[in-house]
Parts: C-alpha cells; structure tokens; sequence
C-alpha cells in the first residue's frame, strides 16, 4: 500500500460484543459503518438496529468490496472461515486474541514462533494486516475515550508490517479518542496479546511506552 | 417507536455464590467438605431473612469446589420452605441436558416446587477438559443443549436429534416436573446474539455484570424486550447478577473485601490473560458507575434500586463471597442483605417508581 488511504467506511466482521461495541464508536467518530456476520444481514438487523443504530447491515462480501478498512471482529476459531481473496488488497484491523484457556486449543494459532496476528497476515498474504484494539476491553473502547490533548487520555499500540496501513489505522485510532503509538511491524505485535504487559490493562502513552519497555522519550 | 411494555414482574432478591473457599481466624483454608457444610447454613440463613433466591455457581477448581451444585441445594431445599433455589450458573454445553433436567426436576420435587436454572458459560473452562469436551466447539454445544433443554421443560415424551449427544425418540424423561416447566434463565455476560438466543428459546435473561458501568447493559435489555416482541413471545423477567460484599459500615465492608479480592483477581488473572487491577480501578467498581455492590446496606441498597430502574430489570442476584472471607463475614453480610438491603430497596424502589420503563411491580403497601 503506497498511497494515503483515508478512511471514510468501516467493514466490521462479527456483530458480537467486540464488533457492536467498535461499530459503535466508529459511528459516533462519524464513519460510515457496514457490519457483517456469517450468513444474511436479516439476521444482525435487530442488533444492529437496537445497539449500532446508523450501522447498515450487509453481506460480507458486499461490507468488503465498499470499505477503505475492515474490522477483523469475530470469534478466533471462525477466522479459517474467511476467504483471503475477498479480502485481497484491503487494510485489515485485527482485533481478534488467542488465548487457549478460554478458547480452547486452535490449531491454526499454535505456532510458538509467530504472534497471532503474524499468522493472520500469513494466511491474508495479498491483505494490510494491523494489530491495534486487541489489547483493551470492549466496553472500555466506549468508556475510556477522551479528546485529544486531555489529561489521562489512554494509549492504543498498533502494529503492522505496511506504513501506510499502519497510518491510515493511527488516524482511526486518534479519531476514536486514544493516542496511537506505533511499536512497528506485526512481529512486535506479540507484545499486545493476552498475558502481556498491556492486556486489558489501561494506560496513558507514556505508562504504556515503559510498560512495553520503550524510553518514554522515544 | 414501539409501545411501552406494560408487562412487570415481581422485585426478586436474589444472592448466589460460587461457593469460594472459606479461611478460617488463622487464615487458613477451610477443607472442601467444610466450606460445603457451611454453604448449607448459608443458603438455610438466607431463606430466614427473608431473601428470594440462593444460588450455587457451577465449578471444578480446589478454589470453588462446588461440581455437584444441586446436591448442595437439595440439602438447603429440605431445611428451608420458602426460599428459591437454583443454579449460577450450570455449564450446560459441559452437561448431558436430560442429567441437567433430571437433576433439577429432582430438586423441585424436593423443594415443593422452588426450584431454577440459569444455564450459560460462566467464566470458568475448567469442565471442559474436565469432561471431555472441546472449548472450541463452545458454540455449537450451547447452541444444541439449549434446544433440547428447552424441549425436556416443555414435558411429556421428547424427540430430538442433534450431533452433540444421542438422539432421543418419544423419550420420557423422569421425574416429571410437578406443575409445569420450572423456571430457566440464560446467563449472559456482553453477547448480544446470546440475549437473541435467550429471547428465541423462551429462557428469562441474567445479565452477568462484572465489571464497569451497568448502565451499558441497558441497550440489551432493549434488544431482548425486541427480540421476544418479534417472535411474538411474552415479556419476560431480566435479572441482573454482580459481585459484593455488605457489612455494618462502608469502611468495614471495603476492608474486609478489597485483599481477597485483589487476591483472587491476581490468581485468575493469570489464566485469563489480564492485568491486576489497582486499588482506583476497585474503587471505580465500587462506586456509583462500578459493578462492585461493596458497602453498609443503605449503599449497597441503594446502588441496586438505582441500577434496577436503569435496567428495567425485577431481579437483583447479589455475588457474595470472596475466596479467603470467613464463613462468619459471609453470614453477616446475608443477614444484613435480607434484614436490611432487601427492605430499604423495597422502600427506594416505591419512593421513586420509574414510571416509564419500570418492569418491577412491588406488592401493595399493607
């Protein structure tokens, strides 16, 4: 990706408690959001209508084809579901965790080597994968934003192997009311998963910048 | 915009546990048996000060030893007349839904009618392994066992296929339930397709509130109220359930709460992946926008009345308990909560009626 994408439309995946709470925010940033689940958009439409009103339900492939960035929101074990081709040429955000105790053992993930975001670029080759929203708990996304500037604004990491995708997801993230900080390619990614410094935990850019172990100065 | 359901239920005051462990004044930890023994004096307290419902949370862990949750309520069940008693949850995907229904029909037998189920996932995995079954296949395991479950209740001889236990043909399945399907509950914790499901299934809806603002649950509590309008279901009751601990003073009920459960948030935190919280983050919990229910009776009766309104929900279950609280901690905090909690919501709740969108319908002053 070598142009500056700006976003204007949201493709979310998954109409669960992650991806209505994201849609949400997303809309009260002023996206357009389109929001997809497995199957017929009937199915999401009492949800979408009751907890992401403004958010217009659609197939996949269609909230695919129109958004500048879709939203990996569903369930981890759903996710070799998903067909790369649609997917192709797309900034992909993936909020998805692994985390075998809840989720129980998926093969796919079980790669000790690789963090779980650098096997979801792997297996979306021709996609612009970034890691970012992972790290913060759903219902926190809604309470914690804060305009720019303000005193005790939190920290969102975000990672990804592409500047511009990585940029095109700061500027969401700034939008949605938290301070972006980039911690570089997919690979440092690993350090947002579950069981690390900054999962579900909340901190300011500078807590957060020690807490992953980078010079606050940096 | 859709007409104001008109439809209220009854203020229940509920309290479950997951049966924590219990030290004693040296701190040590009681034996399983004990912490048992004591749960039957808990829940017998709790029926004779006048509390509505007990419930014992399903569990497999050296912390929370109650596997056998009804066994436990059938013992409370013969020493007590009044009081509701049910599960908080069952594990049903982990389960056999007929042992589900067999098991609890059982206890309603006992109790001359009393007897509930909440089914969902609770936060805890443990019965997975346990039994043998795959974390992964979570969905598709719930998703069939309530069908089934919701089939058993109905009674008289039950057909069903399905790819997560046997087939059933014209099956009776004893004992009988005495007068009709007792009552079923769906424990949600933030899935809004599983507030669907509850609604599509005919379940009532527990919203399990754990951490945060209870005012975010409000929107589903909309979305089940649509959704059984849709299927052309009745309304239905919406319960909340949230931790807490009351004792006779703020100060001493936070004193007694705060380490264990600082404790215990520090041992399950790292099988579930997430930090420790600090002492703001608690008392951002216990505050007016927290999910903690930590304090003397009239705060913690207060926070309840005000989070029923903004619900819409009849049903408060209060969490009691904290691995390493004594038994003793724990009987204080149920009589407090049926002898003063209970009563003062009464009072707050007739005081300030929510006149739009109050579902809860108090008994006529005497």
């Amino acid at each position: 990706m070598t142009s500056n994408t700006r976003i204007s439309t949201i493709a979310v995946l998954g109409a669960g408690h992650v991806g209505s709470a994201f849609a949400r925010v997303a809309i009260e940033a002023g996206y357009r959001v389109l929001v997809a689940a497995s199957g017929d958009p009937q199915k999401i439409e009492l949800i979408a209508d009751v907890l992401i009103p403004g958010a217009e339900p659609r197939w996949a492939t269609d909230a695919i084809a129109d958004a500048d960035v879709v939203i990996l929101a569903i369930p981890l074990h759903r996710f070799h579901a998903v067909d790369p081709v649609l997917l192709a040429g797309k900034i992909v955000v993936d909020l998805m965790n692994y985390w075998s105790p809840i989720d129980g053992v998926q093969p796919l993930f079980e790669d000790p080597a690789l963090g779980s975001s650098e096997i979801v670029q792997r297996r979306l080759a021709e996609s612009f994968v970034v890691k970012s929203f992972n790290h913060i708990g759903y219902h926190e996304l809604e309470s914690e934003r804060r305009p720019a500037g303000s005193r005790g604004r939190q920290a969102l990491g975000i990672a990804g192997d592409d500047e511009a995708a990585v940029s095109a997801v700061v500027d969401l993230v700034e939008r949605f009311g938290y301070d972006a900080l980039r911690i570089g390619g997919l690979r440092s990614g690993r350090i947002l998963q579950p069981g690390g410094p900054v999962f579900g935990a909340l901190l300011t850019a500078p807590d957060f910048a020690r807490a992953i172990g980078y010079d606050a100065a940096a | 915009m859709n007409e104001p359901s008109t439809t209220s239920f009854p203020l229940t005051m509920a309290m479950d546990t997951f049966g924590d462990v219990t030290f004693d004044r040296d701190g040590n930890p009681l034996s399983h048996a004990q912490t048992i023994r004591d749960i039957v004096e808990q829940g017998t307290l709790a029926d004779a000060v006048g509390v509505d419902f007990f419930g014992i949370g399903e569990h497999h862990t050296d912390d929370y030893p109650l596997s056998a949750a009804d066994v436990v309520l059938g013992a409370i069940a013969a020493r007590t007349e009044r009081i509701r008693l049910g599960s908080a949850v069952t594990v049903l995907s982990s389960d056999d839904p007929v042992r589900v229904f067999q098991r609890f029909s059982t206890l309603n037998a006992i109790s001359g009618g009393r007897a509930e189920v909440i089914l969902g996932r609770g936060s805890s995995t443990e019965s997975f392994p346990l039994f043998g079954f795959d974390l992964s296949d979570y969905e598709r395991l719930f998703e069939e066992k309530t069908a089934l479950f919701a089939e058993l209740l109905k009674g008289g001889p039950v057909t069903w296929n399905g790819s997560t236990r046997a087939s059933l043909h014209a099956q009776d399945v004893v004992p009988h339930a005495e007068n009709g399907p007792f009552p079923t509950w769906i424990g949600v914790g933030g899935s809004p397709q599983s507030v669907i499901r509850a609604a599509r299934r005919g379940f009532n809806l527990m919203l399990a509130i754990i951490g945060g603002s209870p005012a975010r649950f409000a929107p589903f509590t909309t979305l089940y109220r649509r959704a059984l309008e849709e299927l052309g279901q009745p309304q239905r009751p919406i319960g909340m359930h949230s931790p807490g601990h009351v004792a006779a003073t703020d100060a001493q009920a936070q004193e007694e709460f705060w380490p264990r459960y600082l404790e215990v948030i520090r041992h399950v935190s790292k099988t579930r992946g997430f930090s420790i919280p600090t002492k703001a983050m608690f008392e951002q919990e216990i505050g007016p926008h927290g999910s903690l229910y930590v304090g003397s009776p009239d705060t913690v009766a207060a926070k309840i009345a005000t989070n029923l309104t903004a619900l819409g929900a009849s049903r408060f279950e209060l969490k009691y308990g904290m691995g390493g609280l004594s038994h003793s901690a724990l009987m204080t905090n149920i009589e407090l909560y049926g002898t003063r909690v209970i009563p003062r919501v009464r009072e707050l709740l007739a005081e300030h009626p929510a006149a739009e969108g109050s579902h809860i319908a108090l008994p006529e002053p005497v």
